[in-house]
């Protein structure tokens, strides 16, 4: 039953030298000394990405490796999980660590010896700095992989290499390629277990690419690891000299974040989530003089979802339809000449648009058609299922409206990628759904536009967030 | 607050059943073509002016003032070249070709951003959202993130103070300065009253900080608060590592860690019925070094325990306890006069001070970033009770 059966890491192997650093529990606090490598000053980029595995594939060791060896896993944490591996006994060696102590963060998780909720974890390099959402493997592995995938740059997707590609594989990646994750990682590891074997590692190699042509999914890096012994995680490892790419660390600081590699393609969206009017209630650090030019301050606050806006653009307001320019962009009381997703900004607009909480600002002549019917694919993550005829809400940037499932047209499999009739879906079940909408909306089909073309679907009583889905294409 | 007007003359408020059925939410579209108004923000000048106190406040730190139409240094937009606009040059608009439109942004603006909608989102949805402030650094810069959120208009919600009694007086004064040159209003839920009438008892450990949750929970009823923000981050604890951004308490206030809504995308779901109230983390996705460089970048004022002073103390678990009314040593344990500084602010009969010569910012940022120990670790003993200490006290409701 536990998925970090086997993950567990001999402290005198790699070196986690629990012991030598003993400013803990000293009454020394801080030992600013040379007792452990700084963690960078500098601020990086931001970088999120998910792992997500099988069973007993050595996830929550990789995990481990990748927090210890960046340095996130200060010696509190440490001699913590330790203190807590040697109770239990884990591993029979002495100093031996089980790493799923450092992510199972809930009691209930710890005593059952499962993973049941996403957790976030956070390192970074200096180039970088990375959130890393670690995705349990079996337990509601549908709805851990949508969440902790949906917002991803990338995705690592851990392989034993004695197992190969499994059927679980399979519906990673098929998650992956639903959300349009930019970066896939399939991480084979235990290369250590078969002695560095570079046919093995070959074979699964040709398996995952094959998937990969199957899905349709672009570029796939596949790297020989051992999350246990520290090959290719961090270093690249001198035991497979057949391997000439990088590590896992030296890739995620290469790869391009979604915002890097989309921002410049699409078109300006902002929907607005507030009008900030300030007449009589200006901040008290609003000089005299100030307080005069913003008496009739207006500006449209929202975080730009993709694109640029500078000042001088003409710009069109969704729903009104709207024609008007870009007057000023502020982030707080900073004036900015530019601006690009994903800032939070406040944009001053010429004329006196109609534009409130569910308004989109869009470039001018790339305003979407408003929908009042959306076809999508949906995740399903209530217990409950979804059926034809169920009332709900949708909320979809920053407007929330009723809607009502009128039509479940299929349910993905994803072991043939097979779309199969079904009246309704069941938890971690995938389904291409209609859904009529009681006004319009600013949806785009997700695999244009990111952001605007992603939806939740609402329980209009409880409250409970039923499904998450993205806009398709209406299918033929 | 937040009310929109239904046609056929009703008000309905965000979330109010409407007759026929429906469910208006704030800024929801309205059959009809209308898009109902969000106004509030309006709310800000109404608390605003509660404290008029501190409309002559205006000083240095946080916002800077220069508001007009100068553009400041955009420090954070600093990577792509050509792409900050960093002078004063005034508002001679952007159709220049010469800005890129590849900035890249740093892991500190993406933050802000996502804090920012995070904090947008809520005013938006919730009809009377309350900030847990404690003059601690991570509520200090939640405030600073609403500052800037609202900005030219003032914050648009109170703060509230959980008092234990046991404070460090720098930091009530900062409190109090800081509501004061905000003008914003200050709520305080005391611990020492609830003990006082005896319907808290003190703890044999004498710790105040799991006695914070009852007069937390009524002050949020008595407020009739329904969306509360919180400095809390994922980094400073394996519990709060599984907290979502807006997260769900029930009318016990307490949080179900394993039956939590799944958070997508930047969607958030604050659905709530009567009773309920969420709990609201901007800076969730944080860790302690990024608020001490963000601290730095902005020049957020804090309390000056902070940094480097020197305090009468004495050794106790590992931790340097300060002399004071609440905090004195037992036999055995020594006084003495250290240059320290405090990583966190909580109880101060139980929150450790470091030995450190960080004076400044950047002395802190460096000192951040050197650490050995989490800052849970080093300061706060009530939380090495336990494997689940912070666990079984969030489940109870505290923040």
């Amino acid at each position: 039953m536990s998925e970090h059966i086997g993950d567990r890491v001999a402290s005198a192997s790699v070196g986690l030298d629990t012991g030598a650093d003993a400013s803990y529990s000293t009454t020394e606090g801080l030992d600013t000394g040379a007792s452990r490598p700084t963690r960078p000053t500098a601020t990086g980029t931001l970088f999120r990405f998910a792992t997500a595995g099988s069973v007993d594939d050595g996830k929550s060791t990789l995990v481990g490796r990748l927090l210890h060896d960046s340095k996130a896993i200060l010696a509190d944490q440490l001699e913590s999980v330790a203190r807590t591996s040697a109770e239990r006994g884990f591993g029979g060696e002495p100093g031996a660590i089980d790493f799923a102590l450092l992510t199972d963060g809930l009691r209930a998780e710890r005593e059952q010896g499962i993973t049941i909720d996403v957790a976030y974890r956070y390192f970074t390099t200096g180039r970088r700095s990375f959130i890393l959402a670690d995705c349990p493997g079996h337990v509601q592995y549908t709805r851990n992989m949508v969440t902790g995938s949906a917002t991803a740059d990338a995705v690592v997707v851990l392989v034993d290499v004695r197992n190969g590609v499994l059927e679980q594989t399979r519906r990673h990646l098929a998650v992956v390629q639903l959300l349009r994750v930019p970066h896939v990682i399939v991480a084979v590891n235990k290369i250590d277990l078969v002695g560095y074997d570079r046919a093995a590692f070959d074979a699964v190699a040709a398996d995952v690419a094959a998937l990969a042509n199957d899905l349709g999914l672009p570029d796939a890096h596949v790297i020989p690891v051992s999350a246990l012994a520290g090959d290719n995680v961090v270093e690249r490892s001198a035991n497979t000299p057949w391997y000439d790419g990088p590590s896992l660390l030296e890739l995620l600081e290469e790869l391009s974040t979604i915002d890097e590699l989309e921002t410049d393609l699409e078109a300006l969206r902002l929907p607005v989530q507030l009008v900030i009017r300030p007449q009589g209630g200006l901040s008290p650090d609003v000089t005299d003089a100030a307080a005069d030019e913003l008496r009739d301050h207006r500006a449209f606050a929202g975080r730009i979802e993709s694109g640029t806006v500078k000042v001088g653009d003409p710009v069109e307001v969704f729903p009104a339809g709207v024609r008007t320019t870009v007057t000023g962009i502020r982030r707080g009381p900073e004036a900015l000449a530019e601006a690009s997703a994903p800032l939070s900004v406040a944009l001053e607009l010429a004329d006196p648009v109609d534009a409130a909480r569910g308004a989109v600002i869009a470039a001018a002549g790339s305003l979407p058609a408003p929908r009042r019917e959306l076809d999508a694919d949906v995740f399903q993550l209530d217990a409950r299922p979804l059926a034809t005829g169920a009332r709900v809400l949708v909320k979809h940037g920053t407007t929330t409206v009723q809607a009502i499932v009128t039509d479940i047209r299929g349910r993905l499999d994803l072991d043939t990628l097979e779309t199969t009739p079904t009246a309704s879906l069941a938890t971690n079940d995938i389904g291409l759904v209609r859904l009529k909408l009681a006004a319009d909306l600013a949806a785009e089909p997700y695999a244009a536009h990111r952001r605007a073309g992603a939806f939740l679907v609402i329980h209009p009583q409880d409250g409970a967030t039923l499904a998450a889905g993205i806009v398709v294409e209406a299918p033929a | 607050m937040s009310e929109s007007i239904i046609p056929g003359g009703r008000v309905a408020s965000a979330g109010e059943a409407i007759p026929g059925g429906r469910v208006a939410s704030a800024g929801e579209a309205i059959p009809g073509g209308r898009v109902a108004p969000e106004a509030r923000i309006e709310t800000a000048r109404v608390q605003g002016l509660d404290t008029g106190a501190g409309a002559s406040y205006s000083t240095t730190e946080n916002l800077d003032t220069g508001a007009g139409a100068s553009y400041s240094t955009t420090e954070g937009l600093d990577t792509g070249a050509g792409a900050s606009y960093s002078t004063t040059e005034g508002l001679d608009t952007g159709a220049d070709a010469s800005y890129s439109t590849t900035a890249t942004l740093d892991a500190l603006d993406v933050l802000e951003a996502e804090a920012i909608h995070v904090i947008r989102e809520v005013v938006a949805e919730f009809e009377r959202p309350v900030l847990l402030f404690s003059g601690g650094k991570d509520s200090v810069v939640v405030l600073h993130l609403a500052a800037k959120a609202f900005w030219p208009a003032k914050v648009p919600f109170p703060v509230l103070h959980v008092d234990t009694g046991h404070n460090f007086p720098e930091v009530l004064r900062f409190r109090d300065e800081t509501v004061a040159r905000l003008g914003i209003r200050l709520e305080v839920a005391s611990v020492q009253d609830y003990l006082d009438d005896g319907r808290l008892q003190e703890r044999a450990d004498g710790t105040r900080n799991p006695l914070q949750t009852q007069p937390l929970l009524d002050a949020i009823a008595a407020g009739r608060h329904d969306a509360v923000f919180g400095g809390a981050r994922r980094d400073e604890d394996k519990a709060r590592a599984k907290e979502r951004i807006i997260s769900l308490r029930d009318e016990f206030g307490q949080w179900d860690p394993r039956n939590q809504r799944p958070e997508l995308w930047s969607l958030y779901n604050g659905r709530h019925t009567v009773g309920q109230h969420v709990r609201a983390f901007p800076i969730s996705n944080w860790t302690e070094l990024d608020v001490w460089r963000y601290i730095e970048r902005e020049g957020i004022a804090l309390p000056p325990l902070y940094f480097a002073h020197e305090r009468d103390v004495y050794a106790r678990d590992g931790m340097w306890l300060a002399v004071s009314d609440v905090s004195a040593p037992r036999a055995g344990e020594t006084v003495e006069r250290r240059t320290v500084r405090y990583r966190t602010v909580g109880d101060l009969s139980c929150t450790g001070a470091v030995v450190s010569e960080a004076a400044t910012l950047s002395d802190i940022v460096r000192e951040v970033a050197a650490s050995t120990l989490t800052e849970r670790g080093a300061t706060r003993a009530d939380d090495r009770l336990s494997e689940a200490a912070m666990e079984d006290r969030k489940k109870d409701g505290y923040f």
